[in-house]
């Protein structure tokens, strides 16, 4: 089931690892984005690090690490394509995160919260 | 904060879909649902038009207004023909820029259009030498660029497939009178055309109505402008540069320059000329390798480590017809093209090399 931050990222649980993207309306919010830089595999991250850089045609902005873990891949194809985040945000992932404290997304928002969130 | 002023055309926007922002006091369209990186593509393969409205439309009357507008302005304003338009500055007396603007000789008076964000303190300026402007409130002003703009535009009004880069004149429309120049912000050919308020609305779905012509957003603009090689106000020059540091040395003529006819009589010509030719900053086109655009406040550094920078991105974003990112930067002139500068980024300074500008070819009607 996915989940979504207050970040606008969606999260869904696969396995030990969560992948993470963002969101369509994030995605609308930045406009057409022009550059993506990903972390390196294998680093740890403490959960609200910033982790992604993405550049918009109008802004730079970050995506953080929404628990503390260790990033297990990400996906390479969208340094290439950034624009797929434009086009289909829900496919779009980031990186894959195996979380220090065990796969749990109970805390984050489900599909209802988010919505009323972003109104 | 004081309500933001709205255009003529601000109905239209919400019609057609616009995400409306502040900018420099007004509600305008920074884009439309095309979103900025295909209004811009759209603009360099067909048409598009924009709502430049809130730029200040200017006029100076009298014999001797030429002469007036020349005390402030150091361009050739006494020798433009009528019908015709010419790009100046207004610089102060320590030999920065007030502002820039665009001046067209229309016989019976000139035509001025200058930055949204300065236009007060210009007519402040004009007013404060004795100059009389009065500031034209009741006309939009729209721009159509493009390849396609000359048919889009000649379809209503055939006489302006006549005009050629830097005309201004008055065509009609449907019995309304239009204030046409063909130029522009973009390097596209094209047209800027002022027309009475209670026109406007009709005139903007009449060209939008032609085919390939699309509304276009100030997010594309801007992109639009840095790829052209166009500087910006408050950005790619200010108070704090002069003319030749903004490498705007090129807006003014023999005839007001040391030796010239009319030499000097304009604020900060004694700092200001000597400069010319010799300055030791310029305004540099850099082309970042790698996709990471490098915007406006980067520090661009001479090594790829160490040292104190060298100057600082001045307008940068990514190209969408460039297919990269670009950027104009203030750096020293001695820097020789094709060098490599870093520029830090988030810690990191990646290569940029220094690159003629404009970014992309012009397709100006001359």
């Amino acid at each position: 089931m996915l989940k979504y931050t207050s970040d606008h990222e969606w999260l869904r649980a696969e396995g030990d690892e969560i992948v993470v993207g963002i969101t369509p309306h994030a995605s609308e919010q930045l406009g057409d984005v022009v550059f993506i830089e990903l972390p390196e595999t294998g680093r740890e991250v403490a959960a609200g690090e910033e982790i992604v850089v993405i550049e918009s045609v109008k802004a730079a902005s970050d995506i953080v690490a929404p628990v503390a873990g260790t990033i297990t891949a990400v996906n390479e194809a969208l340094a290439d394509a950034p624009g797929d985040v434009n086009s289909d945000a829900m496919s779009a992932w980031f990186f894959r995160i195996k979380p220090a404290d065990g796969v749990s997304l109970d805390g984050f928002m489900d599909e209802s919260a988010y919505q009323e969130l972003i109104g | 904060m004081t309500e933001l002023r709205r255009t003529p055309l601000y109905d239209l926007h919400i019609e057609l879909g616009a995400r409306m922002v502040p900018f420099a006091g007004w509600e305008m369209p920074v884009q439309y649902p095309m979103g900025v990186l295909g209004e811009h593509l759209h603009t360099r393969k067909a048409a598009g038009l924009f709502d430049v409205s809130h730029m200040g439309q200017v006029i100076l009357r009298g014999e001797d207004a030429a002469q007036a507008l020349e005390r402030l302005v150091p361009a050739d304003i006494v020798g433009l023909a009528r019908g015709r338009q010419r790009y100046g500055l207004f610089t102060n007396d320590e030999g920065g820029i007030l502002d820039d603007l665009m001046v067209a000789n229309k016989g019976d008076h000139l035509l001025l259009v200058v930055n949204a964000a300065c236009a007060e303190q210009d007519i402040a300026h004009m007013t404060a030498t004795g100059l009389a402007p009065e500031v034209v409130t009741d006309r939009a002003l729209l721009a159509l660029q493009g390849p396609g703009a000359e048919a889009a535009l000649a379809a209503l009004v055939p006489d302006a497939a006549n005009l050629r880069f830097m005309d201004a004149v008055d065509l009609t429309w449907e019995g309304d009178r239009l204030w046409v120049s063909r130029s522009g912000y973009t390097g596209e050919d094209g047209f800027e055309i002022s027309i009475h308020e209670s026109r406007a609305p009709d005139f903007a779905r009449a060209l939008l109505a032609q085919e390939g012509v699309a509304p276009i957003g100030l997010g594309a603009r801007d992109s639009l402008r840095l790829e052209a090689g166009l500087p910006l106000y408050g950005h790619d020059m200010d108070t704090g540069v002069t003319p030749a540091q903004a490498g705007l040395g090129w807006s003014i003529p023999k005839v007001r320059r040391a030796g010239g006819e009319r030499e000097g009589g304009f604020p900060g010509a004694g700092a200001i000329l000597p400069e010319l030719g010799k300055s030791s900053r310029a305004r540099r086109g850099l082309r970042p390798e790698g996709r990471a655009p490098i915007r406006e406040g980067t520090p661009v550094f001479a090594e790829a480590e160490g040292g104190e920078p060298v100057g600082r991105v001045t307008s940068g974003g990514f190209g969408p017809s460039v297919g990269a990112p670009v950027a104009m930067a203030s750096l020293p002139a001695e820097i020789p093209e094709g060098a490599t500068v870093y520029a830090e980024l988030r810690g990191k300074r990646l290569p940029a090399v220094i690159a003629p500008m404009p970014f992309v070819k012009p397709t100006y009607k001359r």
